[in-house]
């Protein structure tokens, strides 16, 4: 186990990156087959291939970091809920459509100009990733803001469930722009950006999409939650967890 | 011709045969255009008798990428090189402009729009309004051409198709629906 501050630091903050993006995967992979249109479903699950590949990515690197034997899927599959280190937003329930889609909208919002900065990072790995990533994700968050446009900007009801979700999920995304000390000790030795750095760009593409879709935004200095990044989770990602780690803790080494 | 005999023939200072090999190697997911078309094979090199063949994934999550792996070093063995090692690279980050002219003709045949617009051109931007035009809804629209018909009066109706390199289109003029091969 990596007993210095530094790598250890540095490990959990991998840990941050791979693990939001593994669980708003699996969250996504649930509407597999169920999309509410062929050409939804096959865009979610598009979206939910790219992130765990990203998600491999983050963890694989982790996993050398930290210098225990460990690999990806043991951290993916062998980690209790307060081990995990990804935002609370992603761990929302899907709900409904809109619930799903406002959910992500402010994830790849987020993820696109988290992922931008994050290609200057002074580690060289994680700017490769991170440039990798981003590709992927401008296409997401063309398509999220596209539909809370239609959604939003479309019938009575269409547009009441959009602007529920907005209510609903909004104290989750202060989580992601609130720096702790671990973030502080990434970005002092530049391998991250300061999160509070990003929050005016993302605030503004957030208006921006909005004002389109006849939405209203909630205020910027609203009440937030907080503790996913440390470890302090919202009930939902245990059941999360216990569906998409059942396998490998029914029969441990299981190969495909 | 037995491996032994092949192995013989095999000059080594001269990627170049190696290339045209993989050359022949089918995308698993779009089998008119070869692993070289795609753009994903960045280099050919030998370490002694070993064979260092380096790729990039075209998108993170692609499940086709082991399929690849195992495809380019099953078609190395079978030319005689028995050591192949595989390598992959992340940076530069693949892009469709890497893609061969006859790579986007074959798609065209195949029924799928090659890509149109130019690459999102993400490494100049620094600034906040840089940075949103790639987002913007007010972002120019871009062309593509009906590979049926050659119609320009195309709709773009999902972002993300069958495979995650592909968008949803459809032609207004003959009306067909087809596959677009999205710029990255």
């Amino acid at each position: 186990m990596a007993n210095d501050k530094f790598t250890n630091d540095k490990f959990n903050y991998l840990l941050r990156l791979g693990d939001t993006a593994l669980v708003l995967s699996q969250q996504l992979s649930k509407w597999c087959g169920k999309g509410p249109a062929l050409e939804e479903d096959m865009a979610l699950t598009n979206v939910a291939l790219d992130l765990i590949g990203q998600a491999r990515m983050w963890l694989s690197y982790a996993a050398e970091i930290e210098g225990a034997g460990r690999d990806e899927d043991q951290l993916a599959f062998l980690r209790d809920a307060h081990q995990f280190r990804n935002f609370l937003l992603v761990e929302q329930p899907n709900g409904n459509y809109a619930d799903t889609l406002v959910r992500q909208f402010f994830f790849d919002a987020w993820h696109y100009f988290y992922l931008g900065a994050l290609k200057q990072s002074s580690d060289q790995r994680i700017a490769e990733i991170a440039e990798k990533s981003l590709k992927e994700v401008t296409y997401h968050l063309r398509r999220s803001g596209d539909l809370v446009v239609r959604l939003g900007d479309g019938t009575e009801l269409s547009r009441s469930k959009v602007q529920t979700a907005v209510n609903a999920l909004w104290p989750y995304t202060g989580e992601m722009f609130k720096a702790d000390a671990l973030d502080d000790a990434m970005t002092a030795v530049g391998i991250a950006p300061d999160p509070a750095s990003l929050r005016a760009a993302w605030l503004d593409h957030v208006a921006e999409i909005f004002a389109e879709a006849t939405l209203t935004m909630p205020a910027p200095d609203a009440w937030m939650q907080k503790g996913g990044k440390q470890g302090v989770h919202t009930e939902h990602l245990g059941y999360l967890l216990a569906e998409m780690q059942f396998l490998q803790r029914a029969y441990p080494g299981a190969q495909w | 011709m037995d491996t032994q005999a092949a192995t013989t023939m095999i000059d080594r200072r001269n990627s170049a045969q190696v290339w045209s090999w993989l050359a022949e190697v089918p995308d698993p997911e779009i089998p008119v255009i070869s692993v070289v078309d795609l753009g994903i094979v960045r280099d050919v090199a030998w370490h002694g008798d070993e064979c260092v063949v380096t790729i990039t994934p075209t998108y993170s999550g692609c499940p086709a990428m082991t399929v690849i792996a195992d495809a380019i070093t099953q078609a190395l063995r079978e030319h005689g090189i028995e050591s192949v090692r595989l390598q992959t690279q992340l940076s530069p980050a693949w892009t469709t402009d890497w893609m061969s002219e006859d790579g986007k003709r074959k798609l065209k045949a195949y029924g799928i729009a090659p890509p149109a617009e130019q690459v999102i051109d993400i490494s100049g931007l620094r600034s906040d309004a840089a940075a949103a035009s790639a987002i913007s809804r007010k972002r120019p629209a871009l062309v593509v051409v009906c590979p049926h018909c050659g119609s320009s009066r195309t709709r773009i109706t999902s972002q993300f198709g069958s495979t995650p390199c592909k968008a949803l289109y459809r032609c207004d003029d003959c009306l067909e629906p087809f596959d677009y091969f999205k710029c990255h």
